[in-house]
């Protein structure tokens, strides 16, 4: 099994060919000795009784055809253990704090299987993170995948930083844990998260992988799933609930891309890859909560859309897997609005199955229509009295015009450090409702009216 | 013959030392990972596969079982969820856990479960091809058909009754076939029929914007593009829950495993309106999501439009559901480009456009072979890359259905729900069914929608003068004219999926509560013209309150009650 193959015949960008070998399985993983005594690892791409085609996963910077090859016959896999806690690892999974190799309990393919739609539980229990624009507007659930949409230079570490941080399931002690997973983000960034980790604690709960952006591109595209592979043991193995966090994702993407161009594909959209959709479902669809297991896992990551642009087919397919999106906004941003959420593009697809009675509050959803329906109109309106001046609004429409401001200033903005509960989301939501008409309310059944309208309340 | 495998990339594989026919299913490496033959070149084939096919090496056996990609069809399909392929999701579970493995293959129909079938038919008679043989009852309100496959006939010699399973022998033919209760279909192939109809009768959906505006005829087709987020799926899951068909297909093609979770977990909760039953126990789900393979997820179209005109055959109204096409696009886009086809539009293969013809095209109202009329209506979702329908799959859609609901990411920011867009959407039968309108709703409802219609109209061009000039600018009566479409569009184009009243709206409330609106608007205009302020008229209470009686359990009273007030308010701002 530990046969050397001289035998590459063509070196490409990431990838090497080789001929006249034994059969290769389809995706295994390769070691590459270079003349020099390093190595290099790799996974079979395309695989016949002539000619076999590997990805390099460090890169082919330094390889020629005096390499060995020797293919270890089994697929890529992650030792696990719940050991990691606490441990800095490369984005391949190596240590990277200095301490022990990890001790394997058990040895995972790092690709994992998907699970079975019938086996997932739906996920429904509400996760507080103490951010009025998620809890009130947007609630995440445990076993959810809600990505942050941002970009460049807006402050999505701090939000995700303070959801590490702030995230519980009020009334539950159950095990936690965080999945850090760096792609390509730079050393500066990585070790902003760091410190928040050491500084906090959090560490002690959390696994890390790094590969940043001087480490090879096509590193990448194994670390997320080695960073998957740990959170879905901790969540499934030992009853934890682990929150992971991919960044970026777009630098993801990129490598896929790049990987892609290598191999000569036909490109899809602007260049990437035609599977990129099903490329990020087989990471995304690995949150959920399972029958008859106690952990879940729910994902949390964060993506720079390039220029903004939410239709980019990055964020676009993100969109179209994940369940909902937070998104930053640099308008809110300029405003100097912390956290500069833009609850208008965002969305929890799972919110309506976490929030109610006996979740949150009977009125949650009722509130956060209503908001949604007058901060979009109010929105509107300024467009509106940029040009034709707010006289000429009705007064109607100038109240709507006033929500819009009172939204900004009073739902979203709050402190960096502050940990809103659910009811002091929504009590923040009835002050500013209350400053429109009650006839306006017409997402609001009357009973919610009457029972947590400030104006019915006090009487 | 033994074949072995040549070469392996990704969920492609060449096999060669065998001589397959197109589209028959064989088995590749030592696992027996299942796929099916899609091109044949020299003496090699290639083979999309079902499964993952890691650490599947050249040199490994391939066994051919020289049948097509084919489904059983018989009792027991109903409360399923299978993945493309057909395999029982629940057995899967049993066997491999709650991760997907691969090389277990899995029945359709349970083989154990014994079933209780009456004959109607006697020795002797003749059987033509597709004529029902007799009936087993398969759920509380489902009477599955039992019927000679498509392509036998014979004359009957021995016929059974009582308790058998699905593979049993139960009835014999004088040229020595046997039937059982289950048959096979290939799932390429659509099943034949005696005739189509052009479809005459609307499905009613309970959703106000699409029985009222926009209505899709049974045995028709519709797709619903749309961004992400846009509400593609509640919308296909609301007509799923509550269109007054028999069977519903719900196929999940490369989406969200949750969603298909909540399917699960809400179906067997909710009551048909139609009967009062679960409504899982009309419901076949077909689960192939986005992290399943692709070419699986090719199939689970197939899939399930087999099964949904195996249900029609017998005689009923199905509806199918595909959410979502783009998906299933997608997979053959990756097929073909791992085959190294010549691509067309934005990498899709050139045959795209006749793939989707073919499959809309078995949708239909029909006679079938059995005498019986059923009809199949097929509701695709769409998802466009970027929200923009210039692109492939929306457009060759849009070729082919006649239902066109234009989700809006614009109306879904702002939370307004079902985000139909009212002025880009179409219905091509909104004609054809006038006329069952009338009969069946109210002869005063075509008109009354068409009103309701054009002021829509009206309004976009009002808007556009507004944003310009603010509305505080118009004259009066065009004031009252936007006023009215706010009520238009929230009061009764606005429909919470989610409200357990509203979530439904029989066709009786959706023609009340826009005759209320018009109501109001004919009111307010005669006000307006006998010189009453408008002001005034804007700030009744009954206006405010007719927003919320679709939300009231007891919704005639409460309507009476905004619709008596009303009458009251008017008068007594005087006038005429
Ligand atoms: N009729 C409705 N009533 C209430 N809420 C709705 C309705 N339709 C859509 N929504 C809201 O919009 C969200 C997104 O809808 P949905 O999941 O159907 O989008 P989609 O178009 O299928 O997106 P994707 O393409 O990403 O799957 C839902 O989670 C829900 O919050
Ligand atoms: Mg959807």
């Amino acid at each position: 099994m530990t046969k050397e193959y001289k035998t590459i015949i063509e070196i490409s960008g990431p990838l090497i060919f080789l001929e006249k070998t034994e059969p290769v399985g389809y995706g295994e993983l390769v070691h590459i000795n270079l003349p020099d005594g390093t190595s290099k690892r790799g996974q079979v791409l395309d695989t016949s009784a002539d000619i076999v085609a590997v990805q390099v996963f460090e890169g082919t910077g330094g390889l020629n055809e005096e390499a060995g090859v020797v293919f270890t016959g089994e697929t890529i896999k992650l030792p696990v253990s719940k050991d990691m806690l606490g441990r800095i690892l490369s984005g391949s999974g190596e240590p990277l704090d200095g301490g022990p190799r990890i001790v394997p309990e058990q040895r995972v393919d790092v690709n994992g299987a998907s699970m079975n739609p019938y086996s997932r539980k739906p996920p429904e229990d509400f996760i507080q993170t103490g951010i009025s624009t998620i809890d009130g507007t947007n609630t995440l659930v445990r076993g959810q995948k809600l990505p942050i949409f941002s970009g460049s230079g807006l402050p999505h570490n701090e939000i995700a930083l303070q959801i590490a941080r702030q995230s519980k399931v009020p009334g539950s002690t159950e095990d936690f844990a965080v999945v850090f997973a760096a792609m390509g983000i730079t050393n500066e960034e990585a070790q902003y998260f760091m410190e928040d980790f050491e500084k906090t604690g959090a560490l002690e709960r959390a696994v890390v992988f790094l590969n940043l952006a001087d480490d090879p591109a096509v590193e990448r595209i194994i670390t997320p799933r080695m960073a998957l592979t740990a959170a879905e043991y901790l969540a499934y193995e030992h009853n934890m609930h682990v929150l992971v966090i991919l960044t970026d994702i777009t630098n993801y993407c990129e490598a896929l891309r790049q990987m892609g161009a290598a191999r000569e594909e036909v490109p899809g959209r602007r260049g990437y890859p035609g599977y990129m959709y099903t490329d990020l479902a087989s990471l995304y669809e690995r949150a959920g909560v399972i029958k008859g297991r106690k952990g879940s896992v729910t994902q949390f990551s964060i993506l720079t859309m390039p220029g903004d642009d939410i239709t980019h087919p990055i964020p676009d397919l993100s969109g179209y897997i994940t369940e909902g999106q937070i998104v930053v906004s640099r308008e809110l941003h300029r405003k100097g609005v912390y956290p500069p959420i833009n609850v208008l593009p965002s969305l929890s697809r799972l919110m309506n199955s976490g929030i109610g009675d006996g979740k949150t509050r009977d009125d949650h959803k009722a509130v956060s229509d209503q908001m949604y329906a007058a901060y979009a109109e109010g929105r509107d309106l300024r467009g509106l009295v940029a040009i034709v001046g707010k006289e000429a609004l009705s007064e109607r429409d100038q109240r709507i015009l006033e929500f819009a401001d009172l939204f900004e200033d009073r739902f979203v903005r709050q402190g960096r450090d502050e940990d809103r509960s659910i009811e002091g989301t929504l009590d923040v939501a009835w002050e500013i409702l209350s400053e429109l008409p009650e006839s306006l309310l017409t997402r609001v059944d009357n009973k919610y009216i009457e029972k947590y309208h400030p104006a019915h309340k006090s009487n | 013959m033994k074949g072995e495998i040549y070469r392996v990339a990704g969920p492609v594989v060449t096999i060669q030392g065998i001589k397959p026919k197109m589209y028959d299913v064989v088995h590749v490496g030592h696992e027996g990972l299942m796929g099916e033959v899609i091109r044949i070149k020299g003496d090699k084939a290639t083979v999309q596969v079902y499964e993952d096919t890691s650490g599947i090496k050249p040199g490994e056996p391939v066994v051919n079982t020289g049948m097509s990609l084919s489904v059983e069809l018989g009792p027991g399909l109903l409360e399923s969820i299978y993945d493309g392929i057909q395999r029982p999701l629940k057995v899967l579970q049993e066997k491999m856990g709650d991760f997907i493995d691969r090389g277990v293959t899995a029945n359709g129909l349970d083989r154990d479960k014994v079933w209780e079938f009456k004959p109607i038919v006697s020795s002797g008679d003749d059987l033509k091809a597709g004529e029902i043989i007799g009936v087993v009852q398969e759920t509380e309100n489902i009477e599955h058909k039992i019927m000679v496959p498509p392509n036998v006939s014979g004359k009957v010699s021995e016929i059974k009754s009582g308790k058998f399973k699905v593979d049993e022998t139960i009835c014999i033919l004088t040229n020595g076939t046997e039937l059982a209760m289950m048959q096979k279909w290939p799932v390429r192939l659509p099943r034949p029929v005696n005739k189509k109809f052009i479809p005459k009768r609307p499905l009613i959906t309970g959703q106000r914007i699409l029985d009222g505006l926009f209505p899709v005829a049974k045995g028709g087709t519709a797709a619903i593009p749309g961004p992400f987020g846009s509400g593609k799926t509640v919308t296909q899951q609301q007509l799923a829950k509550w269109s007054d068909t028999d069977i519903v297909v719900y196929i999940g093609c490369g989406e969200r495993g949750n969603e298909m979770a909540d399917v699960l977990n809400e179906f067997p909760e909710l009551q048909d309106p139609k009967t009062g039953r679960p409504l899982m126990e009309r419901t076949v789900l077909i689960a192939n999501t986005s992290n399943m393979p692709v070419a699986a997820r090719e199939a689970s179209v197939y899939t399930g439009i087999t099964i949904a005109e195996y249900y029609r055959d017998m005689g009923y109204d199905v509806s199918l559901m595909a959410d979502s096409s783009s998906r299933w696009a997608e997979a053959m886009r990756e097929i073909s480009s791992r085959l190294e086809e010549m691509p067309g539009e934005e990498g899709y293969p050139a045959y795209l456009s006749a793939r989707l013809s073919e499959f809309y095209e078995r949708s239909g109202a029909v006679s079938s072979l059995s005498g019986e009329e059923g009809s199949i209506t097929v509701i695709g979702a769409v998802s466009p890359p970027g929200g923009d329908f210039s692109e492939p799959v929306t457009q060759n859609t849009l070729r082919i259905v006649k239902v066109f609901w234009a989700l809006d990411a614009k109306l879904a920011q702002r939370r307004h729900f079902p985000s139909i867009n009212w002025l880009t959407s179409y219905s091509l039968y909104t004609q054809g069914l006038s006329e069952w309108f009338a009969e069946n709703v109210a002869p005063d409802w075509v008109p009354l929608r068409d009103n309701a219609m054009d002021m829509l109209q009206q309004e976009s061009e009002l808007q556009e003068i507004v944003q310009l000039v603010g509305s505080d600018a118009l004259p009066e009566n065009q004031q009252l004219i936007l006023e009215i479409c706010r009520m238009i569009r929230e009061y009764f184009l606005q429909q919470n999926a989610f409200h357990p009243v509203d979530t439904y709206c029989p066709f009786d409330k959706q023609y009340k509560l826009l005759k209320a609106i018009s109501k109001y608007s004919e009111m307010a205009q005669a006000a307006l013209e006998s010189g009453i302020p408008m002001k005034d008229i804007l700030s009744l209470e009954s206006k405010d309150e007719l927003a919320k009686v679709k939300f009231e359990e007891d919704f005639d009273s409460a309507l009476d009650v905004v619709l008596t007030k009303m009458d009251k308010e008017f008068a007594a701002l005087g006038g005429n």
